[in-house]
């Protein structure tokens, strides 16, 4: 955990040392065409000297951290205010609906995927099939875009975002919230659905793999409720390895999502992500990048621990 | 008894042939995939002859034919059928009030569609100058897909661009396979410390979403770079967290086959380890890792595609399906022209059959089952 926490530190630092030049050129070079007048040379030295640049890449390195582990993560050029601020002002709305993204990509994954395998070859099955092929093979923002296309086209709605425009720059009640919970769906489905058409064919692999196997026709012979014994026996041996790929959905969800805020320009990280790397304002795009990498980070820990208690055969032991 | 013989004979065919005849038998069982194979190679011969098959030169505007709809390519005429297909010209109409452009079929037009007729000069793979296209009209126009806004036909543009996203991906992966096989290898072959050290790396890599590290990445591209460089650029960066899965099948498949007694019995034989890798592992999961690139091919396209789409990727002037993609950002213009979402067509269906092909791969992969 604390190596790859280390570790996201440095991916970070590069991304935000990547583009050349260092930010306090560009900096001045904002202040010069804003203000109209050159700095003197004097200014510029003493600029470099407060921000640190001149001094070898480890130790700026070191002193970033430093600053990073009281709170300060810099400020952004772009928008003139605190990195910290704005990331603390959208990244909530990314966690809810990642996680409502979640939820949707269970809900709807593992029921279809066992109809489908219970009635497998029924016009169901090839149904749902279909739906996931195209689920898994559709890019997220052509996904929402197709989405946005028809819902403009049939219902003459414009979606996007996450408020109405009265509701956009007040501050929360129950309006607001009723109002966002109406713009939910949209993304909520655009981003768990690859999720949920990869998890469909795999729990309907996984069962039909169990179903043909002896101790279900075992069970059957004995007479045994056809429910009690599907939900009893063969379910709960094919979901186990659903559950154990869990952690591995966040980074992809997280992924996905980035994409899809954008293209329906939801007030979340994803859109502040993409302006910031357009405008080259790194300190916050390195930030909202080690973010995210660290919500999905814990959150496959969190997962990984929730997995440990369910099933108890799984043990971290060090094997040799 | 004649019938009995040829059983025989069959049979006999099974036992004695190769693993690799053994595959292909089995692969071609798996009708979703041969399909697939072969709308990717009808995919990538179009790519590859891409200036021969498009109707018309990448960058000709039509001023006169702004956002055009698709012409369709008809066999029936008012007296009746035609062998030779031929298109409708097409007459603009201005709405006085909203100053939309409006197209509608002229009848009285009728471009009949030839095959390989002389049109815009290229010069094939930029070495062999000509003029001759597959199939094109000889006068009139003839836009398959539409045009955009600049009034260039979308048809040629979606092949080239086909090019350029196929490609990539391609590329792409060879690079991932390289990195993959040789990590994966020496993690995998000698274990221990290395082994730990490259495992974690992997996970750690696995552990960041792709997207944002990818757009972080693209977006320190300089802005001067030549489209050839920034080709290159978006390739690499798109194998970066690509060649991970690949390293964890090789070794994998590795530590499994390391075990082996076939093993044992060629280091009893004396073989050096460089021949018990090249001659007996490799033949042994060549198979899987040939499963496991094509099945990693559609995520370059998709985030190529993504990249591009979002204008971090592929710029103007060179295209791919998400350049393209870039014309149907705003919900009203497609509302108008849907025809704008036809690249988005092609990345589905691509991704789709690399899907179906992987699958048919991996059957086949294990023929002794």
């Amino acid at each position: 955990m604390a190596v790859i926490l280390l570790l996201l530190s440095v991916v970070a630092f590069i991304i935000i040392q990547l583009p050349p030049g260092d930010y306090v050129s560009a900096y001045i070079a904002e202040l010069e065409t804003m203000k109209g007048e050159r700095m003197e040379e004097a200014e510029i030295i003493a600029l470099r000297k407060a921000y640190g640049v001149d001094q070898p890449i480890y130790i700026q390195y070191f002193k970033w951290i430093r600053k990073l582990l009281r709170g300060d993560f810099g400020i952004s050029l772009q928008w003139q205010r605190p990195v910290i601020d704005l990331i603390a002002e959208r990244l909530p709305l990314t966690v809810m609906i990642c996680a409502l993204a979640t939820v949707f990509t269970y809900a709807m994954g593992v029921p279809i995927g066992i109809y489908s395998a219970i009635r497998q070859y029924s016009a169901g099955d090839y149904f749902f099939t279909v739906v996931g092929f195209i689920g898994l093979a559709a890019p997220n923002f052509l996904l929402a875009l197709i989405l946005m296309f028809l819902f403009y086209k049939y219902l003459g709605l414009s979606v996007g975002g996450l408020f109405s425009t009265q509701y956009m720059n007040v501050p929360w009640s129950v309006g607001k919230f009723i109002d966002m919970v109406k713009h939910l769906p949209i993304p909520v489905i655009v981003i768990g659905t690859p999720g949920a058409a990869a998890l469909i064919r795999t729990m309907r692999g996984c069962l039909l793999d169990e179903l043909h196997k002896q101790y279900v026709i075992t069970a059957r012979a004995k007479g045994v409720a056809e429910r009690t014994l599907l939900f009893k026996y063969p379910i709960r041996v094919a979901i186990n390895p659903i559950v154990s790929t869990i952690g591995w959905t966040l980074p992809w969800l997280v992924s996905g999502g980035t994409i899809t805020e954008i293209v329906l320009s939801l007030p979340t990280t994803g859109p502040l992500l993409f302006q910031a790397l357009l405008k080259q304002d790194m300190e916050l795009a390195g930030s909202i990048i080690m973010f995210l990498s660290f919500l999905t980070v814990i959150g496959t820990f969190i997962s990984d621990i929730l997995l440990a208690l369910l099933d108890p055969r799984i043990r971290y032991e060090r094997s040799t | 008894m004649k019938k009995e013989k040829r059983k025989i004979g069959a049979e006999e065919k099974f036992y004695v042939a190769t693993q690799w005849q053994l595959m292909w038998r089995k692969f071609k069982k798996h009708k979703l995939a041969i399909l697939g194979g072969t709308i990717l190679v009808i995919f990538y011969v179009l790519g590859t002859f891409c200036e021969f098959f498009s109707t018309q030169d990448l960058y000709k505007q039509h001023l006169g034919y702004i956002h055009a709809p698709p012409q369709r390519i008809r066999f029936f005429h008012e007296e009746g059928f035609h062998l030779r297909p031929f298109v409708y010209g097409l007459k603009r109409r201005l709405d006085p009030r909203t100053l939309r452009r409006t197209y509608v079929e002229d009848k009285t037009k009728k471009y009949p569609i030839y095959f390989f007729v002389h049109g815009d000069k290229y010069k094939l793979w930029n070495l062999f100058p000509t003029d001759v296209h597959f199939f094109g009209v000889k006068e009139g126009t003839m836009f398959l897909f539409g045009t955009d806004k600049l009034g260039r036909d979308l048809f040629s543009r979606n092949l080239y661009a086909a090019r350029i996203s196929l490609s990539v991906s391609l590329i792409g992966v060879a690079l991932s396979f390289v990195l993959g096989c040789i990590l994966g290898g020496i993690s995998g072959y000698f274990g221990g410390r290395v082994d730990m050290a490259i495992q974690r790396v992997i996970e750690f890599l696995i552990c960041i979403p792709t997207i944002p590290l990818w757009m972080a990445l693209s977006a320190a591209l300089p802005k001067k770079w030549s489209p050839i460089k920034v080709y290159f650029g978006i390739t690499i960066i798109l194998s970066i967290v690509g060649w991970c899965g690949l390293a964890r099948v090789v070794r994998g498949k590795l530590l499994e086959l390391r075990e082996e007694d076939f093993v044992m019995a060629a280091k009893i034989a004396g073989a050096s380890e460089l021949r018990i890798i090249v001659n007996h592992l490799l033949p042994s999961f060549l198979s899987y890792l040939i499963v496991s690139l094509t099945l990693s091919i559609p995520n370059m396209i998709l985030g190529e595609t993504s990249l591009s789409f979002l204008g971090l990727g592929i710029r103007a002037p060179a295209v791919s399906w998400g350049v393209l993609l870039q014309n149907a950002q705003n919900v009203r213009t497609v509302a108008l022209h849907p025809w704008l979402l036809i690249p988005g067509l092609f990345v589905i269906i691509t991704v789709l059959t690399f899907n179906f092909l992987g699958d048919g791969l991996r059957d086949a992969a294990d023929p002794y089952k």
